[in-house]
């Protein structure tokens, strides 16, 4: 039998299987599959609607530059942390240490130019090289000691944050200082006005950073490797991706970007505080789970994380503005969560 | 259907006395075989035999604990699936070992993907080219924008085939290849075989089924507790003499 012979019997085999393509969908399951090839739809029409019924409510007051812009630097910290977050869910794992790396990135960076004079550059990139190596113990121990990234990253967070006190000695580097003798350490905090809207560089590096990683995640090969690994482990291995250095490779990164929330932190606040951002390793895990990507891996989008972060970010000053107790906030955020992870598992069921 | 193998000269692939323990468990023991351009040699035996395990080893799936490998007669240092593809050896795995949530080309290339000059991945070529093959191995796939998930049994078969196809194979590992398929499907993996044997690769084929090793395969290498049982020429043994290898793990005394 030569190839012809082989073609023809081939295009007479599998009829069926042509009909299953196209075989009729009800609109519910095409917006099913819509949601499956789009995970940022949903946090983008949640974004979308609460901030039309705050600005219903409140009107001017929410639906100003300042106030909208407001958002924007109140979630800019969580914004750039929950890229790195973002990043880890992608690859079934999680990182609990990330808000840890960040604070001791931002001691580290203060800590080298007051301590030890250090110029503010050589600082800094200290404080991100800090962040990067702690990442990269995470990736190395998830990757070739085979541990769970929770147990690993566990016990990071508690060694960093330890290790952020008794380095630090539990001293805040005070704002004046800062701004006097290192202003590069503020370097995020500096800002841009256009009309009522304010732009911290903080924000601006947030959006540019998502938009970046979701740019990098789409087109090139080490973004399908993420999502390949995240998806499946074993089939990404017998497929020829070098999954260990894929893993490591996310969590040193997910550690350099945390050291840049910790230099954006520093802007942020003016101080370098070992007490702050006690909040965030929740708060990004949160902006990721309502931002639609799967906590079992492999699917998802950075740009749903920006959404999920925003709003909570909507939810917390809107709620402020009407004057309601700070703890509706968390309850709707709650509401939040829960139902994000069930439009996950109702959206995973649409091939089954 | 095993018309004449040459098998004077080197082996395509020569597997030399491996073996291979998952704690204390010998999963394969001294087992030595040997696959010749274009030939198809059966691996059978019982779930557990070890044929699965034998034939990780040569696709870097498994790390052997000793033995030798030599392909084309040079020895070959397989640790990983990259290396064995280094080889051209291709495997079609049991399980597929596709990304759920990626598209046909994107299966079909990762580890390897296309890219534009700067880097970037080329979906264009890469579709592109996926739908060429899938036109000659499936031309009714349809679905190329579709997550594999979203494909049936038979379709997501042909994108691991596609997968080990593509790539100018010489060695193909296929591990049960038609066990998911109905009978159409199965005469394509059928047919497809055959076309792949007369370009002179060599294929090792895992299969439960022993008329069906009978009818694809030049020889069957029977395995039974870790152990190889024996080769044999299919030709010059009945069904029964297969059967019992598998079952007694006792040889028939005239095969070769």
């Amino acid at each position: 039998m030569n190839p012809q012979d082989y073609e023809a019997a081939a295009s007479t085999s599998p009829t069926e299987i042509a009909s299953f393509a196209g075989r009729e969908q009800t609109p519910l399951q095409r917006f099913q599959h819509l949601l499956h090839q789009n995970p940022a739809l949903v946090p983008l029409i949640v974004l979308v609607l609460s901030v039309a019924v705050f600005g219903v409510l409140l009107g001017s007051k929410f639906f100003s530059p300042f106030a909208l812009t407001l958002i924007l630097q109140q979630v800019q910290i969580v914004g750039i942390v929950g890229c790195a977050q973002a990043l880890v869910i992608m690859t079934a794992g999680i990182d609990l240490s990330v808000g840890a790396i960040m604070v001791l990135s931002s001691v580290v960076m203060g800590q080298f130019t007051f301590r030890y004079g250090l110029p503010p550059e050589v600082a800094v990139a200290c404080g991100l090289l800090c962040g990067t190596l702690c990442g990269f113990i995470n990736g190395f121990l998830v990757a070739k000691m085979k541990l769970p990234p929770f147990i690993v990253t566990l016990g990071m967070w508690q060694i960093v944050l330890a290790t952020n006190f008794l380095y630090s000695a539990n001293e805040t580097i005070r704002s004046q200082e800062i701004e006097a003798n290192a202003p590069l350490l503020q370097f995020f905090g500096n800002k841009i006005e256009i009309g009522g809207a304010i732009f911290t560089y903080g924000v601006i590096f947030m959006v540019l950073l998502t938009l970046l990683l979701a740019y990098v995640l789409r087109q090139t090969a080490w973004g399908r490797h993420v999502y390949a690994v995240g998806d499946d482990k074993e089939a990404a291995e017998l497929s020829g991706v070098e999954v260990d250095r894929v893993l490591i490779s996310v969590y040193a990164l997910a550690g350099l970007i945390c050291a840049f929330a910790g230099w954006a932190l520093i802007g942020r606040i003016g101080s370098v505080s070992p007490t702050s951002g006690q909040l965030t390793n929740i708060e990004s895990i949160t902006a990721v789970v309502i931002g639609g990507i799967s906590l079992f891996g492999g699917r998802g989008s950075i740009l749903g994380m920006l959404f999920g972060a925003l709003i909570v970010g909507v939810f917390t000053l809107g709620l402020r503005l009407m004057g309601a107790d700070a703890q509706w906030t968390y309850l709707l955020i709650g509401l939040l969560i829960i139902a994000a992870v069930t439009v996950d598992q109702w959206i995973r069921k649409v091939s089954v | 259907m095993a018309d004449t193998i040459d098998r004077s000269g080197t082996p395509l692939v020569e597997m030399r006395d491996i073996s291979i323990a998952f704690g204390g468990i010998k999963a394969v023991n001294h087992v030595s075989v040997d696959l010749f351009p274009g030939e198809v040699v059966g691996l059978l035996g019982h779930n557990g035999a070890g044929k699965s395990t034998l034939i990780k080893c040569l696709s870097g799936a498994y790390r052997m604990d000793a033995g030798e490998i030599f392909i084309n007669g040079d020895k070959a240092a397989i640790n990983n699936p990259r290396d064995a593809r280094r080889y051209n050896i291709e495997t079609i795995y049991q399980t597929l070992a596709l990304a759920d949530n990626l598209d046909a080309a994107s299966n079909l290339f990762l580890g390897r993907e296309l890219t534009t000059p700067v880097g970037l991945v080329d979906d264009a070529r890469m579709e592109a080219e996926t739908r060429q093959i899938m036109g000659r191995l499936n031309p009714n796939f349809q679905k190329f924008s579709a997550p594999v998930s979203a494909l049936s049994g038979g379709q997501r078969q042909s994108v691991a085939i596609a997968r080990a196809v593509y790539f100018n194979a010489r060695i193909l590992i296929m591990d049960e290849p038609t066990a998911a398929l109905g009978p159409q499907e199965t005469r394509m993996v059928a047919d497809l075989i055959d076309e792949l044997k007369r370009q002179g690769l060599g294929i090792f084929l895992i299969d439960h089924d022993v008329h069906q090793v009978k009818e694809l395969c030049d020889r069957a290498a029977v395995m039974k507790n870790g152990e190889l049982v024996g080769v044999v020429d299919v030709d010059s043994v009945s069904v029964d003499d297969i059967l019992a290898m598998i079952i007694a793990g006792k040889k028939p005394q005239m095969a070769a």
